[in-house]
């Protein structure tokens, strides 16, 4: 049975009346800016124009097929995002939002997204935009988030298209260059997320998520961290030597590698003494510098572009 | 003072009418713009009959003369 309080809130579903904001935070805005971000590289950095409206209907629709993709996860995901600190004010667990609700947004726009992108685009990215979708709902959230401690490796994926996404709305294909920029996003994603593990474990181990540091322990966690940006470098030291790459993206890509390397060489000397004695300094610097390292990147492939189409750059 | 105080619950239902107006707005307005900029700019829809048709390539079309019917 269903009673409204004084406070406008249903007692019974627990759902109280959605305002704008609540489907907003639904499509996860803070992934929806990196989204757009390495998108717009894709985009930029691709060796042909396309008309100002079409480009804008692109980046606008990846966006929100990335948002719809979000909100599928929410609704996916409510019953342990409730268990978690950072993500228990989302709007379904905060009861803002029913979870049908959600699904059917997510859908709704998912959908829309997919078809806006065509008709502006071409097919080849459209089917890329939902495949993006289909991997992080139903490969990554349904599937193995939940069982294997392998689920940042492979789900990283669902992050990794959207450059590959905005690249093939501009050529209609997919070259080296996009492949490229997808796999420097996937070989990023495990170091950046088991750096966050780290510093959040009680959050993971409640929720009975198989994070790496819950199945396999910290002390492998952190060898994987430094394990896997090692193997990152080459992967993003490649694309300077691609037309999308040059001088400047080189400089970028060496200094900001060392400072990776650097700080997953720190994580890895480290014990749970000396992180808990300093409350997770160097696995929390380590995690903002992961962002700063994808933004500078994708900001030096944007400078690049640029600099191609006033005659400089390339190696 | 009003002699009822607005509640809140009215205040979330009105900024989601409004979001989705504005957002309703914004997508007819952007299907109408990307349909103007196709039909003028992304494909070649040149019209190809009356004076001064062209054809895709953006060549003039010779008109041809008309064949007789022999019958």
């Amino acid at each position: 049975m269903t009673d409204i309080r004084s406070s406008g809130e249903m007692v019974g579903q627990g759902i109280a009346e959605p305002g704008f904001s609540d489907f907003v935070q639904l499509l996860k805005p803070r992934v929806m800016s990196l989204v757009v971000f390495t998108a717009l590289a894709g985009m930029i950095a691709a060796p042909v124009h396309l008309p100002p409206v079409a480009f804008f209907t692109a980046i606008l629709f990846i966006a929100l097929g990335a948002g719809a993709s979000g909100a599928l996860n929410m609704w996916w995901d409510a019953d342990i995002d409730a268990l978690m600190k950072r993500t228990a004010r989302r709007p379904i667990p905060a009861g803002m939002i029913a979870p049908g609700e959600a699904l059917g947004f997510g859908m709704a726009l998912s959908v829309g997204s997919v078809i806006m992108l065509w008709l502006a685009t071409n097919w080849v990215a459209a089917a890329l935009l939902a495949f993006t979708i289909f991997f992080y709902v139903v490969v990554y959230s349904m599937g193995l988030k939940r069982l294997t401690p392998q689920n940042i490796v492979i789900g990283g994926a669902a992050g990794a298209f959207p450059p590959m996404v905005g690249w093939a709305a501009m050529t209609g294909s997919v070259s080296l260059e996009a492949f490229l920029m997808f796999a420097l996003i996937f070989m990023w994603t495990p170091p950046h997320f088991w750096a966050l593990a780290l510093f959040m474990k009680e959050d993971y181990s409640n929720a009975g998520v198989p994070m790496l540091t819950v199945t396999h322990g910290r002390k492998s966690t952190r060898r994987h961290i430094l394990v896997y940006t090692v193997l990152m470098v080459p992967v993003s030291l490649a694309l300077a030597f691609t037309p999308v790459g040059g001088p400047v993206y080189l400089t970028a890509a060496v200094v900001m590698n060392a400072g990776f390397v650097w700080g997953a060489w720190r994580i890895v000397m480290r014990d749970e003494g000396m992180a808990e004695a300093d409350r997770y300094k160097v696995e929390k610097k380590v995690f903002s510098f992961s962002l700063l390292y994808l933004f500078v990147l994708f900001g030096a492939i944007l400078v690049e572009a640029g600099l191609h189409s006033f005659g400089y750059g390339a190696l | 003072m009003a002699l009822r105080a607005e509640h809140e619950i009215y205040r979330r239902r009105f900024s989601r009418n409004l979001g989705v107006g504005v957002v309703l707005g914004a997508f007819v307005l952007l299907s109408f713009l990307l349909t103007v900029e196709k039909v003028t700019h992304g494909d070649p829809m040149h019209a190809i009959q009356g004076k001064g048709a062209v054809n895709p390539d953006g060549t003039p079309i010779v008109p041809q003369p008309l064949v007789k019917d022999s019958n």
